[in-house]
């Protein structure tokens, strides 16, 4: 409510003061420090993190709040190339795994020169320590992330430089499971001596050591001189001498930080109107990227609560939203663009435009859609269907992609109430069924259909506490699960698109309304980071450098 | 006199335990928890869900998690918090400073503004002066304090490209750091508090202006800036310093909205945080810490009283 009134405020405010807010100028939308430019060493980055971590323990934790400030501490076995952030390279792992012909055993070998912060040799033991705690998580330990690696039957360091992953059936994602930002290498003598060492304590092999944290305010970061690193010219990593992470709450207070130059970027991403204020004020000191996010709205109807269980409602609830005219008008105040089905647009396993306009509710001819919504509607008895739209009281993007499905809705004839609920209230009723249609949403770190099929489970079975739309359907489970264990891209790429004709269209259990869009603008000094499709990755600011 | 201050300070006890047991049920009654909160739209398991709330100790009847805690109170440990796994002690520690030197200013400023311009506007009733007095402290009443500090941080960012420094910085640090930090707070936060107080100053001493002995000085021929100085004003002070006192009991937590816009690390932006991730440790605690300030306040308060007023006598 106070953040609505500051942010009303506030623009009132800039234009009142500014006189005449000028157009954004035309700051590059292209990364800077990768090609032509040579990285210049030293200087210490300040930006911006919106939360506060909850523990320090990666293994632990799923929010972006852990990872800016703390990724930099770490070393993961494989990441995602900051050059090109589709592509997996190894970071303590000295090559690709050698997979066996079956699929079955991943033999990983590892570098022998990494040394973690406290001057000791990193071993495969850590390794093994490191993955039996994420993925066989004793009592008492919290893994949330344990089920992404379902397939692994064992794990072993035949030697100290090699580890090998056994797993029980094949699977498709555990390669680039490998890479996931959370899985921080910890110390195998840390993890031995305490369990919950690292949820209270920093001590990794990445390229910053800690130096303090003041809770509520600040992270602070020095560069770790035998970090393992180099670039392609020899040159010792990481770049920058520090790092200091301001953590800062209020989207008033991140833009006038940026402003004022005392902090130069923000890695989650900004709004179109926070971009443009800054575009404005800054000019050509300022730089901007952008890309695809793998963050969606989920329109979810609770299948249990009648009329939701009858499919031909819930069909209607899709055909009515017109998404190409919502990505136009959308796009504009909130954080969100492209039209896509259950795996990111434009990403390796989106289906192409035509065959998405295939699907109910992705037409392009939105009058015929609306048409065909009403018939629906009238066949089930629901011409003129009331019910309560539970949403999030979260600005960006849920409030306005909320109000547009609503005003869509309302063109068939539906009268839907936006029922807006503070985070934890509407996470509540979301776990205990207690909502008719609900606005829910997903972000992941990689364009993975085993992540970004996980909402989609049976509700009795592996989806329990993440299928809010409470069906239970064998056939749907046997599909997830088929797509998971095919290993040839191609075919697995099919089988995920009859996925999401069955989910979105034959059944319309749950369908997404817009993907997200990332807009990152930051001082243009800041040099060597790119921009991916998601806020999770490429956070360990090894190759950031500032431009004098 | 000492009996009066020992029922008072044992009185404190019931009234503590009150609110303590008032903000457990409540926040208690508010739907939803951490761990729900925490793993918002994470693809998290259920049985995770599960365990961590039992590791946290919520799925514990709640008379349980009660007795717990106040067991907890009784041996002077404050728990720690749900969210980030540390004390609360040292997560209020970190913030207080701030908050106390925040308010100390703010309300040395509003002493500063409030009480001559009252004196002023009261002495010189209905004449351009008073209106203008007026205005300034119905301004500072009708804007948001935070509005305020908004308005200043896009006056300073627009005009000069400076905004006060987001980091805090202790007054024995750097003095010019930290009030670079404070200044623009305190004086949005000051100024709304000292038109409550300049309002109340001018009523209050507009009244003891009418007062006899206000006449009789006057009779006998004292000059006028010692009938208000010595005679009017010592004997306006009682409901002035009353409400002070409450608005300086008020900063140490209320500054919620301002600590945001300044992105001070205080004790409101705590509060806040921790209501939002439902924190129970630390939101109990902190409760339990702002009542006690209210309450030591209002019987300093009452104290005080005695000294300004030789007529009031408490038995």
């Amino acid at each position: 409510m106070f953040n609505r009134q500051i942010a009303a405020f506030s623009v009132a405010l800039a234009l009142l003061l500014a006189g005449c807010t000028p157009a954004p100028k035309g700051a590059a939308p292209t990364p800077s420090g990768f090609a032509a430019e040579q990285p210049q060493p030293g200087g210490t980055l300040t930006f911006i993190v919106n939360a506060e971590p909850p523990s320090f323990d990666g293994h632990r934790e799923t929010t972006f709040a852990l990872l800016h400030p703390i990724a930099p501490h770490y070393s993961t076995l494989y990441k995602f190339d900051p050059n090109d952030l589709t592509k997996v390279i190894p970071d303590v792992a000295a090559a690709t795994p050698e997979v066996s012909a079956d699929k079955l055993t991943y033999t990983i070998k590892v570098r022998t020169d990494v040394k973690f912060h406290d001057g000791s040799k990193m071993t495969s033991d850590d390794i093994l320590a490191t993955y039996n705690k994420i993925i066989f998580p004793p009592s008492g330990v919290l893994s949330p992330r344990a089920g992404a690696y379902a397939a692994v039957d064992s794990i072993a360091t035949p030697a100290p430089d090699s580890v090998v992953f056994k797993l029980k059936y094949p699977s498709a994602s555990f390669a680039t499971n490998l890479a996931s930002p959370w899985n921080f290498i910890y110390s195998a003598a840390k993890l031995k001596t305490d369990i919950h060492w690292y949820e209270k304590n920093i001590m990794g092999t990445g390229p910053f050591t800690y130096v303090s944290n003041t809770k509520g305010q600040d992270w602070v970061g020095k560069k770790f001189p035998d970090y393992f690193a180099k670039d392609k010219n020899g040159v010792q990593l990481p770049y920058l001498d520090g790092y200091k992470a301001l953590i800062i709450t209020d989207a008033n207070a991140e833009v006038n930080a940026i402003r004022s130059k005392q902090a130069s970027i923000e890695f989650r991403g900004f709004t179109p109107q926070q971009r443009d204020t800054l575009s404005g004020a800054l000019g050509t000191s300022l730089a901007i990227q952008e890309a695809p996010w793998i963050c969606v709205n989920y329109v979810v109807p609770n299948t249990k609560k009648p009329p939701f269980d009858d499919v031909r409602v819930r069909q209607a609830l899709t055909l009515a939203i017109d998404r190409y005219a919502g990505s136009t008008a959308l796009q504009k105040i909130t954080i969100v663009k492209d039209v896509g089905g259950l795996m990111r647009p434009k990403g390796p396993f989106a289906q192409t435009d035509a065959d998405l306009q295939k699907i109910a509710g992705f037409g392009t001819d939105a009058a015929a859609n609306k048409a065909k919504a009403k018939q629906l509607l009238a066949d089930a008895g629901q011409p003129s269907l009331t019910f309560k739209f539970l949403n999030r009281n979260i600005t960006t993007p849920y409030e306005p992609v909320a109000l547009f499905v609503l005003d869509q809705w309302k063109q068939v004839g539906i009268t839907a109430t936006h029922d807006v609920k503070e985070t934890s209230a509407y996470q509540a009723d979301l776990r205990a069924g207690n909502f008719e249609v609900a606005l829910d949403f997903n972000c992941d770190f990689l364009d993975e259909p085993d992540l970004q099929l996980a909402k989609f489970w049976s509700a009795s079975g592996l989806g329990k506490g993440l299928n809010f739309a409470y069906y239970d359907d064998a056939n749907l489970d046997k599909m997830i699960d088929g797509q998971s264990r095919e290993t040839d891209p191609a075919k697995r790429k099919q089988l995920v698109a009859d996925i999401e004709k069955y989910a979105m269209d034959t059944k319309a259990y749950q369908y997404p309304v817009l993907w997200w869009y990332r807009i990152i603008p930051y001082l243009n000094a800041v040099r060597g980071w790119r921009v991916g499709s998601n806020h999770y990755t490429n956070q360990d600011l090894e190759t950031v450098w500032l431009a004098k | 006199m000492r009996r009066y201050v020992a029922g008072r300070l044992l009185l404190m006890v019931p009234t503590l335990i009150g609110v303590a047991i008032l903000t457990f049920v409540i926040m208690r009654a508010v739907p939803g928890d951490i761990v729900a909160l925490k793993y918002a739209g994470s693809p998290v398991p259920q049985s995770v869900i599960d365990e961590e709330r039992h590791q946290l100790g919520l799925d514990k009847p709640m008379w349980q998690q009660f007795t717990d805690w106040m067991g907890e109170i009784a041996r002077f440990d404050l728990g720690t918090s749900l969210w980030t796994g540390h004390s609360v002690v040292e997560e209020i520690e970190i913030r207080f400073p701030l908050s106390l030197e925040l308010a100390i200013i703010a309300t040395l400023l509003a002493i500063a503004i409030a009480i001559p311009l009252g004196v002023l506007a009261a002495v010189r009733q209905d004449t351009w002066t008073d209106y203008a007095i007026r205005i300034f402290s119905i301004g500072g009443l009708a804007m948001p304090s935070f509005w305020i500090g908004l308005l200043m941080v896009l006056t300073t960012i627009t005009l000069f490209g400076w905004a006060p420094p987001f980091v805090f910085t202790p007054l024995t640090v750097d003095p010019f750091a930290n009030l670079a930090q404070m200044i623009l707070p305190a004086l949005s936060v000051g100024y709304r508090y000292s038109a409550v107080s300049m309002r109340m100053t001018r009523s209050s001493v507009l009244e003891v202006l009418r007062e006899d002995y206000v006449r009789t000085a006057r009779a006998k021929g004292v000059r006028e800036s010692l009938v208000v100085a010595r005679h009017a004003l010592r004997n306006a002070l009682l409901p002035v310093i009353t409400v002070i006192s409450l608005e300086f009991a008020f900063l140490i937590g209320g500054l919620v909205v301002t600590e945001q816009v300044f992105n001070l690390n205080g004790v409101g932006k705590l509060l806040v945080d921790a209501v939002a991730h439902r924190d129970y440790t630390l939101i109990q605690a902190l409760v339990l810490l702002l009542a006690s300030v209210f309450v030591l306040i209002n019987f300093v308060v009452d104290m005080v009283y005695v000294f300004l007023d030789p007529r009031i006598r408490y038995s």
